[in-house]
C-alpha cells in the first residue's frame, strides 16, 4: 500500500543503505513502512500518523491503569475471605490427609479457572496440570473425568477432551461468592459423578505475585476405609470412634461430602484472589509497556516534525538564494 | 474440671456465610478462621444423638452436629454460640476441632428479628 502511494507520486524508494544513521527509525516496530530515508529534498511522511497512533497508545495507557486499579481492589475484598477460609479445611486434612499419590480406579478432575480473561496465565497453568493428572492417572480399568468452573478452561479443555468432561459449571462470580453457592455446586458434582478420588486443581494464592498451581485430594468414604486398613497415613483413623447415624458408613459419607464443600469453597475463593493479582500484574507489564511505546514514538514524532522543519527551511533559503542569483 | 490430664484445647473453625437475603444487614456474620484456639475445660456439642459433654481426655470421636447451641466452658465462664451443622473430631491428645460453616455468639442474636425472618423464609418457601 505504501509502495504504491510512493510509486503514485513519482517518487523511488531509497536503498535501505543510507549514508546517514537511521538506526533510531527503524528500530520501532511500530513505525509504519511507509517511513522511509530519500535523497535530500523530498517530503517526509506527514506526522498525522504517528500523531494518531500516539493517541490510542496513550489511551490504551489509560484503561489498563484503570483495570489494574480495579482488580487491585476487587482483590483486597476477596483476600479476607479467602484467608479466612483456609481454616476450614485444615481440621480435616490433619485428620484424613491429603494423599495425591493414591491409586483408585476413578479419578475425577475438578479445574478451577476464570470467566474472564486479560488474566495472565494462571488458566493455562491449571489446564496444564489437570491434563498432566489426565496423563499420569491412565492406565488399564481407569477412569479420569474432568469437571470444569469457569469460561476459560472450558476452552481449552473442550479441544481434545471433550468426551472425557462430565460437567461444566461457568459464571461463578456473577454473585459475590458464598458458602451457600459453593455447597450447591457441590451437591450437584457429587451426585451426578461417580469417584473415588477427587482432585481439586486451583491456583493458590500465596501473595500478589505469587500464585502457586494446587491440587487438593478428597477421598471417596469406600477408598479412605480402604487406606485406613492398609495402614499409612490413615492409620490411626480406626481409633477413632464414630459417634450417631445409624452406620459409621453413613457418617463418612457426610464428612466426605463436608470436606469437599470445604475444600472446594477455599479452592474457588484462592482462585479468584490469584485471578485478581494476575489481572493486576498483567495490566501493570502492560501500562508499562505502553509506557515505552509512547516514549518511543514520541521522539520519532519529533524526529519527524524537525526533519519536515528543516526540509522547508532548506526549501526557502535554496529557493531565495537561487533568486539572487 | 482439670486435674484429669490437660484441659481441652478448643479450635472453633467457622466461616461466614452470606445469606442472600434482602435485608442482610441485620443478620450478624462471625468467622473465626483458624486462629480461635484456646484452652478451655469442657464443651457441650450438639451431636445428632444429643447433648456431647467433650472433656479432657474424651476418646477420639468423629461425630457430626445438628444446628443447635454448642457452649464453651471456661472455669466458672460459659459462652453460647449457635452453630449450624458441622462435624466435631476429637484428638486423642485432648484436642477437639469443631468445623461449622456459621456460628454466632448468642448474645448477638435478637430473638423478635429471628422470629420475624422466620415467618418471612416461611412463606416463601411454601
Amino acid at each position: 500500500m505504501a509502495m504504491a502511494a510512493l510509486r503514485r507520486e513519482g517518487r523511488r524508494f531509497a536503498p535501505l543503505i543510507s549514508p546517514r544513521p537511521i538506526s533510531a527509525v527503524r528500530s520501532s516496530p511500530i513505525v509504519p513502512t511507509h517511513e522511509y530515508e530519500g535523497p535530500i529534498g523530498v517530503r517526509y511522511i506527514s506526522t498525522q500518523v504517528v500523531r494518531n497512533r500516539m493517541k490510542s497508545v496513550k489511551n490504551i495507557q489509560k484503561i489498563t491503569k484503570a483495570m489494574k486499579m480495579v482488580a487491585a481492589s476487587k482483590l483486597r475484598a476477596v483476600q479476607t475471605k479467602a484467608e479466612n477460609s483456609r481454616g476450614l479445611w485444615q481440621p480435616f486434612t490433619a485428620l484424613l490427609g491429603d494423599l495425591p499419590s493414591v491409586d483408585v480406579k476413578k479419578n475425577v478432575v475438578v479445574t478451577i479457572s476464570s470467566d474472564k480473561g486479560l488474566c495472565g496465565g494462571i488458566n493455562s497453568t491449571s489446564v496444564k496440570i489437570s491434563k498432566g493428572i489426565y496423563k499420569l492417572n491412565s492406565g488399564p480399568e481407569k477412569e479420569t473425568k474432568y469437571v470444569i468452573l469457569g469460561e476459560k478452561a472450558k476452552a481449552q479443555l473442550i479441544r481434545d477432551s471433550k468426551k472425557d468432561i462430565e460437567l461444566i459449571i461457568t459464571e461463578l462470580q456473577k454473585n459475590p461468592l458464598s458458602y451457600t453457592q459453593v455447597s450447591v455446586l457441590a451437591d450437584e458434582i457429587l451426585k451426578n459423578v461417580e469417584y473415588d478420588a477427587l482432585r481439586i486443581v486451583f491456583n493458590k494464592f500465596h501473595s500478589v505475585v505469587s500464585f502457586v498451581p494446587t491440587v487438593s485430594t478428597v477421598l471417596s468414604p469406600e477408598i479412605v476405609e480402604r487406606e485406613s486398613e492398609s495402614g499409612g497415613k490413615l492409620g490411626e483413623l480406626d481409633s477413632y470412634e464414630v459417634e450417631g447415624g445409624e452406620t459409621k458408613g453413613e457418617i463418612l459419607q457426610n464428612l466426605a461430602e463436608f470436606q469437599f464443600s470445604c475444600v472446594m469453597f477455599n479452592a474457588v475463593l484462592e482462585n479468584a484472589c490469584s485471578e485478581q493479582g494476575a489481572r493486576m500484574s498483567a495490566m501493570d507489564s502492560s501500562s508499562r509497556n505502553a509506557g515505552d511505546m509512547l516514549d518511543r514514538l514520541t521522539l520519532t514524532y519529533n524526529r519527524t516534525r524537525q526533519a519536515s522543519i528543516t526540509t522547508e527551511l532548506i526549501e526557502i533559503i535554496s529557493g531565495a538564494s537561487a533568486l539572487e542569483g | 474440671m482439670k486435674g484429669s490430664g490437660p484441659p481441652v484445647a478448643t479450635v472453633l473453625v467457622a466461616s461466614t456465610v452470606a445469606l442472600t437475603s434482602s435485608s442482610s444487614a441485620e443478620v450478624q456474620h462471625v468467622s473465626f478462621s483458624t486462629t480461635s484456639s484456646n484452652q478451655v475445660d469442657m464443651v457441650i456439642v450438639p451431636a445428632t444423638t444429643g447433648q456431647m459433654g467433650v472433656l479432657p481426655g474424651h476418646v477420639a470421636t468423629i461425630a457430626e452436629f445438628k444446628p443447635g447451641v454448642l457452649s464453651v466452658h471456661e472455669g466458672s465462664e460459659t459462652t453460647k454460640y449457635f452453630v449450624s451443622s458441622g462435624f466435631v473430631f476429637i484428638h486423642a491428645n485432648s484436642f477437639a476441632d469443631i468445623i461449622t460453616v456459621k456460628a454466632v455468639p448468642l448474645d448477638r442474636i435478637n430473638a423478635n428479628l429471628v422470629q420475624k425472618r422466620l415467618v418471612d423464609f416461611t412463606l416463601k418457601l411454601s
